[in-house]
């Protein structure tokens, strides 16, 4: 025994949940030796995220992910941690609690962080296989395995909770219904204008909707087969999700005659009515509220910590609340008062129903009391912000509904002037109550330069994720470094960098050589490898054109060899034909050329223009040559490059022709050849909307019309066959130029390599594409430009005066 | 003694400077064609010309480390084994190769 140390009093914790598992830490911050401290955990797991366990079963995340803290964690601190063995009993006056398995550990004070249970309504049926709740990891894991063999899903409850489980058996591939007992979905947190939208929504991702469906049975014998509703419609299931609702866990308090309402009766200091036991979490009732949010747990968790450390003046006051729904793609936020309710109140409404956004803001004394986010939430943290500062609006009230950017006068968004204008106090995550200057101090202290560096050592944005974007503003602002870029799949093995970061690092950091990008951003092999050296090679020549120097050892055989190489080794060789024309002089020298090397195969291609099959290495120069002298230049048939422009022979013969498509194709087809891209691009080019040369499958597709040229993007036929976004009409054929160079600048500069235009537009959004391309005329000009600065470096023919190049001959050994 | 092995003897086929770092260039021998590889430390390497899954020229693939990446299918084969990188399995003939100076010998068979 150590003499010198008083004696520790005995903390005892029951509960091992985020409620509790944040008070320990709390305290421990507080002062680390003041107990010894026990927890009792019924899960077999270590503290975890609960939140994030709709991620888990959307497949978004795995359950190693989401703990909190490591048993690690536990024998660091000194924890006697003790899982899957609930407390069954509590004994006030010898002050000793008892498990199930019969373990009594006494306390000096205890905790209770008991959580909550699902909340499950009488119905026949519920105890069948197949029913389960969502609630912890074995419920998730129950789903997850069931959707493995089952196919289709029942999910009692539209809340924020039923739909996450809905949205996650979704995303594993069962066929899902959702039973709710109102009309609109999330009811508590949206209005009926945004809950009629999340529902179209979420239909439209093949979710099934029962609205004012009152649940009366589950059906079955054996197993569950589905739900009947009460007006008679019944729902084939084979398994059935009851997410209705959460109730606070009361039964040891309950037991050992504690105060319970609906929870356990806590005071402002989180103590029960027995002063040596406190309660936190889902668990308790404070002042008539129970909580299910984790923004005021953690309030709950400070409080209580700070008064088992012996603060006696801490004191918990429940925080604003807000709310988001975890559901990819589908962004809602809401906080505060939902709807009028008194007279004076008023409502600004702004709703786009094209766009699927929606945004009101309830007023009442020009000061924000309620906002409901649908679509596009990134001003809901602002619209927060000045509701919980009780900020008077009237000076920006007509911009208000517009969102900060309008609302800030200056009408420009600088990514780092949200986090910029924050003091050091403010608190940037709320799942995990870290403030800015915390993570500005890591990020100083530790040369953190990634959002993961950050997540690990601040535990910001590491939880639900939505203040992602803040912490990456604080990066940027901190350390220059744009960590939205670091995607988490790397480029290759090569690199733990992702395109995106890698492509802008170049930019940002002016690196002129692969080399000096190897070695700049860590490299783990010092040559990279197959796959990241072409991939450098190009967003070098992008960035820096005229500037940087090709580099042929890092270019795909087909492009340093320019052709195409065969199975055999052998190559095939196609000259450019402008918007697929010909004439008997390009036809006699291309024969000519094929009888002259013995070329055993031609072909037409579908890009309109003539293929040599079968040419040797060693004859290609030759053969170009030749080409050459008849006027012809590379096809670049081989290359992630401009390919061909394919047209139909429009006004000129066609009778339906509306416009000169072959003379539109040819045009475009001068101004684009020779351009380098992250992967092939092919245009077309039809005279009427009958579209003979499948201009809707190509990059970049135009059709002529009687009044204009509609610009197609982002289509292509292999493997994965898409047809095109309509981008716009023009008028003009200067106009088809200049906005097809714009869009093709705009690939070339943003899209990882070796993705073509339909992934690139999938990933940004074809609305990203259009302000840039069609809505900000200015950017448009400034993306052409570009697009024709770097041509003047691209277009000579990689064919002509390739005679001397000895790399094509094969040595033959001195004697 | 270099020869005692072999039947025939050192063969001086080009000059280092001919090829490119991380670059080849191809010898065409009686017994078919071999690659030369320039890695980017200066050593050289000479295999078949024939990438052991389906026989892709392997002097035009890319060169990094002491490895090459097949054109045809992205075999990655080692230069100094000879020996195609896990999972794919295989492996291509080696032909003796050193530098004498700027001068690449090949120990080519009579």
């Amino acid at each position: 025994m150590n003499m010198l140390s008083p004696q520790r009093q005995r903390l005892v914790v029951i509960g091992n949940g985020m409620a509790g598992m944040r008070t320990v830490g709390e305290l421990l911050a507080r002062t680390p030796h003041r107990y010894d401290i026990t927890v009792f955990g019924a899960e077999p797991h270590p503290n975890y995220d609960r939140i994030a366990l709709s991620s888990v079963l959307a497949g978004e995340k795995t359950l190693d992910e989401i703990v909190i803290n490591s048993r690690a964690w536990y024998d660091e601190n000194n924890i006697r941690l003790i899982t899957s063995d609930p407390v069954v009993s509590i004994d006030r006056v010898a002050r000793t609690v008892t498990s199930q398995s019969g373990l009594v550990a006494p306390y000096d004070k205890l905790l209770l962080a008991t959580g909550s249970k699902p909340l499950v309504p009488p119905l026949p049926g519920l105890t069948l296989p197949g029913v389960c709740t969502f609630r912890d990891i074995a419920d998730v894991n129950q789903m997850i395995t069931a959707s493995e063999t089952q196919h289709r899903a029942v999910v009692i409850g539209g809340g924020l909770l039923g739909l996450e489980a809905a949205w996650g058996l979704k995303r594993r591939g069962m066929s899902v219904a959702v039973v709710h007992l109102m009309p609109t979905l999330m009811e508590r947190q949206l209005d009926v204008a945004a809950g009629t939208l999340l529902q179209r929504d979420l239909d439209e991702r093949g979710i099934a909707f029962f609205t004012n469906g009152q649940t009366e049975e589950i059906t079955g014998t054996e197993r569950a087969t589905g739900v009947k509703l009460s007006d008679g419609r019944e729902v084939p299931a084979d398994i059935v999700v009851v997410a209705i609702g959460i109730r606070p866990n009361v039964d040891l308090g309950k037991a050992c005659g504690l105060e319970v309402n609906r929870g356990i009766v806590v005071g402002d200091d989180m103590a029960t009515a027995d002063a040596s036991i406190y309660a936190v979490g889902e668990c308790i009732e404070h002042r008539g509220q129970v909580f299910g949010l984790v923004l005021p747990i953690w309030e709950q968790a400070k409080v209580c910590a700070a008064r088992l450390a012996g603060d006696e003046d801490a004191s918990y006051v429940t925080p604003p609340l807000s709310t988001k729904l975890k559901i990819t793609g589908i962004d809602v936020f809401s906080a505060g008062a939902l709807s009028a309710a008194a007279e004076e109140d008023e409502e600004l409404i702004y709703q786009d129903r094209k766009r699927g956004t929606y945004r009101k803001l309830l007023l009442r004394d020009n000061r924000i009391v309620g906002t409901v986010l649908y679509g596009e939430v990134k001003d809901g943290p602002w619209y927060f912000q000045q509701m919980r500062d009780g900020t008077d609006i009237e000076a920006i009230r007509d911009r208000l509904i517009l969102g900060e950017a309008a609302a800030s006068l200056t009408g420009t968004v600088d990514p780092t002037a949200k986090v910029k204008a924050l003091a050091d106090s403010a608190e940037i995550c709320g799942c995990n109550g870290v403030c800015k200057g915390t993570i500005t101090a890591a990020i100083t202290d530790l040369k953190l330069t990634t959002l993961d560096g950050v997540r690990a050592h601040t535990k910001a944005s590491a939880s639900c994720g939505s203040c992602t974007p803040l912490v990456e503003g604080l990066l940027l602002l901190t350390t220059g470094v744009d960590a939205k870029a670091a995607g988490p799949k790397p480029m290759c093995k090569c690199t733990s960098h992702g395109h995106a970061f890698v492509r802008r690092a170049i930019v940002a950091e002016g690196m002129k050589t692969i080399p000096e990008v190897m070695h700049r951003l860590g490299w783990l092999r010092p040559d990279g490898c197959h796959s990241c050296r072409p991939a450098l090679n190009y967003y070098l020549l992008c960035a820096w054109p005229g500037e940087y120097v090709d580099d042929a050892q890092s270019r795909f055989v087909n492009e340093r060899n320019h052709a195409n190489i065969q199975k055999d080794g052998t190559y095939s060789v196609i000259p450019r034909m402008w918007g697929g024309q010909t004439n008997p002089r390009e036809l006699r020298a291309i024969a000519d050329v094929a009888d002259k090397f013995g070329i055993p195969e031609m072909k037409v291609t579908g890009g309109q223009r003539i293929d040599l099959l079968g040419v040797k290495r060693e004859d290609l120069p030759a053969v170009w040559a030749d080409l050459n002298a008849a006027g012809m230049v590379s096809g670049h048939a081989y290359g992630k490059a401009l390919r061909t422009v394919k047209t139909c022979v429009g006004s000129t013969w066609c009778r339906f022709g509306t416009q000169d498509s072959t003379s539109m194709g040819v045009a475009l087809e001068k101004m684009t050849w020779g351009s380098w891209h992250p992967h092939k691009v092919k245009l077309a080019v039809s005279g009427c909307p009958r579209n003979c040369a499948e201009a809707t499958i190509k990059d970049f597709g135009v059709i002529a019309v009687d009044s204009g040229w509609e610009l197609h993007i982002a289509g292509n036929g292999g493997i994965h066959l898409r047809g095109t976004d309509l981008l716009c009409k023009v008028e003009t054929p200067d106009e088809v130029l200049e906005y097809c160079g714009a869009f093709l600048q705009l690939y070339r500069e943003e899209a990882y390599y070796l993705d073509r235009t339909a992934p690139y537009v999938e990933r940004v959004g074809l609305d990203y594409v259009k302000a840039q391309v069609v809505e900000d005329a200015a950017n448009r000009r400034a993306l052409y430009e570009r697009f024709l600065f770097a041509q003047t470096f691209a277009q000579h023919d990689p064919w002509a005066a390739q005679n001397e190049n000895t790399t094509f001959k094969t040595l033959v050994p001195a004697e | 003694m270099d020869g005692s092995i072999l039947s025939g003897a050192w063969v001086e086929v080009a000059r280092l400077s001919d090829i490119p770092r991380l670059g080849s260039r191809v010898v065409g021998t009686a017994k078919g064609d071999v690659a030369i590889f320039r890695t980017s430390d200066d050593q050289v390497f000479a295999l078949d010309d024939h990438c052991p899954h389906k026989g892709g020229p392997l002097s035009q693939g890319i060169v990094h480390g002491h490895n090459v990446t097949c054109p045809l299918h992205n075999w990655v084969i080692d230069l100094n084994s000879g020996e195609a990188q896990a999972p794919d399995i295989g492996c291509i003939k080696r032909t003796p190769v050193r530098l004498e100076g700027d001068r690449i010998l090949l120990a080519l068979r009579a």
